[in-house]
């Protein structure tokens, strides 16, 4: 999986959002170790410092732990890996109503067109 | 405010009627990479090579770790130069040797790994060697020492984009991590993804001096475009464009 940055918004909060995707998909899988800082900050090309903000992040949602002696690792805890599933959905439903809002559409009608494709 | 790892208070410097440094002002702390960004003749050079102590201010407190610029400090700060330096006859391990003499913080084993990986023969003169990799050559001595800041002076100026990611990686690899490295620049798009922070210079005053992800939450947009917005000059003729 790439890294994609964009300058015009802070880094770290991209890193985070890229580094939840990579564990909500399983590229990370729950329980698995994740690399160093420096090595994740190397591979997304990004300072060690930038990429650390990014991980304390994702360590304070709970969707990684750090341990002392064994580094950092993806949570085991299903309950938080689901629940960050489900925000991470609602956000993109949000975004289809809100882009079809923007052509016109009602809700309802929105809805329809889904149910339509999916036949 | 002793932790900090650069002080300057008040710093003047003129050439002739020149003032390259009016009065500049900066505080830095350690491990961070840091971009020195302004427009041509805004004093970035002068004010590294302030720190360094290659130039003598006329007025003003300059500190690094604590010193003033001398002995000691040399011994902490590796110096990328705007300029090569080394004589066209000497082979890149000549230099590698010259390092080792010079400085006790110098690994050669690194600098010979980077060497192999840049395929560069290091048994090549200076002068044989390509203006682009002559830079390469300069960066590679001063990223292989473990120095507590790097003063590099448009380091990627005169590489090929492909060359320029593989430095940024290298600096981002190989810097120490309670290191500072202060990069000047007008390539500022190129970098502002490794730097933590930026210190905008203008007419030799620290006009600003930011996180680069403050910059991007507050203004929404990039340093390079608030770069340009800073410093926006009127085209001849009138008018933007």
């Amino acid at each position: 999986m790439e890294w994609k940055l964009d300058d015009n918004r802070p880094i770290w909060m991209q890193l985070q959002e890229q580094l939840t995707r990579k564990i909500l998909s399983g590229w990370y899988r729950a329980g698995e170790k994740l690399p160093s800082v420096r090595e994740l900050a190397a591979e997304a090309g990004v300072n060690p410092n930038t990429m650390q903000r990014a991980l304390a992040a994702l360590d304070s949602e709970g969707l990684t732990v750090t341990n002392r002696t064994t580094g950092r690792s993806v949570t085991e805890d299903e309950a938080i890996l689901e629940g960050m599933r489900a925000s991470l959905a609602e956000g993109i439903i949000k975004q289809f109503y809100d882009s079809a809002a923007e052509l016109g559409y009602t809700r309802e009608h929105a809805l329809e067109l889904l149910k339509r494709r999916e036949k | 405010m002793d932790k900090m790892l650069i002080q300057c208070q008040d710093v003047w410097k003129r050439y002739g009627n020149k003032e390259a440094l009016r009065g500049l002002n900066l505080q830095l702390e350690g491990g961070k990479i840091v971009g020195l960004l302004g427009p041509n003749g805004s004093g970035k050079t002068t004010l590294i090579k302030v720190l360094n102590g290659l130039l003598q201010p006329e007025q003003g407190l300059v500190l690094i770790d604590g010193e003033t610029p001398g002995l000691y400090t040399k011994s902490l700060i590796s110096y990328l130069p705007d300029k090569p330096y080394f004589s066209g006859w000497m082979k890149v391990n000549d230099l590698f040797e010259l390092f080792e003499d010079f400085y006790a913080d110098f690994d050669r084993a690194k600098a010979e790994q980077m060497c192999k990986v840049l395929q560069i023969d290091s048994n090549l003169r200076m002068k044989t060697l390509s203006k682009g990799t002559k830079e390469k050559v300069q960066l590679i001595l001063v990223m292989s020492r473990k120095a507590k800041l790097y003063l590099l002076d448009e380091p990627i100026a005169g590489v090929d984009p492909a060359a320029r990611d593989y430095i940024l990686t290298t600096i981002l690899n190989n810097y120490n991590p309670e290191g500072t490295v202060l990069i000047s620049t007008h390539l500022i798009s190129d970098i502002e993804r490794v730097l933590d922070e930026v210190i905008f210079i203008q007419n030799g005053q620290v006009i600003r001096q930011e996180l680069v992800d403050d910059i991007r939450e507050k203004e929404g947009k990039s340093v390079d475009e608030l770069f340009r917005e800073v410093f926006r000059t009127i085209p001849y003729g009138g008018g933007a464009w």
